[in-house]
């Protein structure tokens, strides 16, 4: 099965669960910057929750699918039509052969997430279909999507044939069929352009001055022009972070969230695409339920801190997989 | 646990809590420290890296000497004749971070980092020298290229350079030849 790029939108690009596993190579993880959307819409398709999907940025792509298709949109709403129907977000839909797949703008959010049944089947690259720009790994030959492109597609699951049939039968009349179900609203978050954001202590916070470190937390900060998949730059404006001395650190390793401060005192929030170590301070970690708010900001967007424990964002973590967990097993149940 | 990534002076042990909660994982990690033996490493691998110092290759050759009050052929002669060793891959896919860096060449980075360096570019960045796998950005000072692939994605392994690995840098003619 294939599905035809007719535009590609800005920026899309395939996306997994990421690369691991190379990272002591040098290898970035790249993967959805929104885990939590990938992997919703993939559950909707009864796909692997990690599967390769398409992570469109700020404009969507239009695709024309040759045969009949079970998706699932999440993440930002991009306005997405199917054959002039609108299409919602967070629902399995059943599109007939020959449908085209339009998008406008990203009215809430900045990445959507297309999953596929049978997800998009590109050459894994180092156990990976993540598309990671900027050393041509992985997905369509390393690169983002254009006019043309030709996306294999896998073979639906079990489970993913099941949904399908399930959706058509519950709407024997409509040419696009939406489910009449989906992922409940307390599983996926709600994006607003100005984003708290809940961050554990980094390992070199002490070495802010007092005034910084009360700062990093009441300040708005704004979402950089440089911000992309590789790290989002926060602006204070005339009041930059500062350590209360100068820090010359050996480079050590980064995760995704990690809050490191150049010396220019403007934060980063490293991202999907961040590379696998650092030498600046890190000053704060982001907790891992919140890092999809964060990938769904938009430059001139803004963002605050807000401190968490270490204990309390685990709780976070737990629940939200428990949740997920939860979800998958009524899917299941619904289609045995 | 999901990875581990070494670097200079720490390993970092990525996990997922839902299989072990940090409290549980750190125990296990720290009980696995307190446990272990000695392991003779293997002998490492010396890998030769012809380079061709200077030019367009090496737009920073002259500043490097300069900084030291060295002339160009002095900076190739301390830099192909000292042994270094891999100290961590970080950075970009397969970029070495390479220690035993003469300190007669220790040069600070650009202050403008560039928009471009081209892969296989050989740089000094501080007290540490290194190899671009691919074409990036840097800040460091390039006083050479290898025609060397250092990162290939579909060659096993990806990278050329492992951790451990010692390096020498040999001084080549602009069309390859020594």
């Amino acid at each position: 099965m294939i599905c035809h790029v007719l535009h590609p939108g800005q920026l899309a690009t395939v996306q997994d669960g990421g690369r691991t596993g190379h990272q002591a190579e040098g290898i970035p993880v790249a993967g959805a910057m929104d885990e939590l959307s990938l992997r919703v819409a993939n559950l909707l398709v009864g796909n692997d929750e990690r599967a390769a999907a398409l992570e469109c940025t700020l404009v969507g792509p239009t695709l024309r699918f040759d045969e009949h298709t079970l998706i699932a949109l999440g993440g930002a709403d991009l306005g997405v039509t199917a054959d002039g129907v609108t299409l919602p977000l967070w629902r399995p839909i059943c599109l007939p052969a020959g449908t085209t797949l339009s998008a406008a703008s990203a009215v809430r959010g900045c990445r959507g997430y297309l999953a596929v049944a049978g997800g998009i089947d590109v050459p894994p690259v180092l156990g990976s279909r993540s598309t990671y720009l900027r050393a041509s790994l992985g997905g369509v030959d390393g690169r983002a999507l254009r006019r043309g492109d030709r996306l294999p597609l896998g073979a639906p699951t079990e489970l993913g044939r099941r949904i399908g049939a399930s959706v058509a039968r519950d709407r024997p009349r409509d040419r696009v069929a939406i489910a009449t179900w989906g992922a409940s609203t307390s599983l996926v978050p709600f994006y607003t352009s100005s984003a708290t954001v809940r961050v554990v202590e980094g390992e070199h916070a002490r070495l802010l001055t007092p005034d910084s470190a009360e700062r990093m937390y009441s300040t708005e900060f704004r979402v950089g022009a440089q911000s992309d998949r590789m790290g989002y730059r926060l602006e204070s404006g005339d009041s930059p972070l500062a350590l209360s001395a100068p820090c010359e650190l050996l480079s050590e390793a980064v995760a995704f969230g990690t809050v490191q401060l150049p010396p220019g005192g403007n934060p980063i929030v490293l991202m999907a695409d961040r590379q696998t170590t650092g030498g600046y301070p890190r000053i704060g970690e982001v907790a891992s339920v919140d890092l999809p708010l964060v990938a769904q900001l938009k430059a001139g967007d803004r963002l605050r801190f807000r401190p968490i424990s270490l204990d309390d964002a685990q709780r976070l973590y737990l629940a939200r997989e428990d949740n997920i967990r939860q979800a998958r097993a009524a899917i299941a149940l619904h289609h045995h | 646990m999901i990875e581990v990534v070494p670097a200079f002076a720490s390993v970092a042990v990525h996990y997922d809590p839902a299989r072990a909660p940090y409290i549980r994982f750190a125990e296990a990690v720290q009980a696995a420290l307190a446990d272990l033996g000695e392991e003779s490493l293997p002998t490492p691998r010396t890998v030769e890296i012809p380079v061709r110092y200077g030019g367009e290759d090496g737009p920073d050759l002259g500043v490097v000497a300069a900084a030291h009050g060295l002339s160009a052929d002095d900076v190739v002669r301390l830099h192909s004749a000292a042994t270094y060793r891999v100290y961590m891959l970080g950075f970009a896919p397969g970029f070495p971070y390479l220690g035993g860096l003469p300190e007669s060449l220790a040069t600070p980075r650009r202050a403008e980092p560039r928009t471009t360096v081209p892969a296989g570019s050989v740089g000094i960045g501080g007290s540490q020298t290194g190899i671009y796998p691919l074409t990036t950005p840097g800040g460091w000072q390039i006083i050479g290229r290898t025609s060397l692939s250092l990162f290939d994605a579909l060659r096993m392994p990806p990278t050329l350079l492992a951790i451990g690995d010692i390096v020498r840098f040999r001084a080549v003619a602009p069309d390859g030849t020594a």
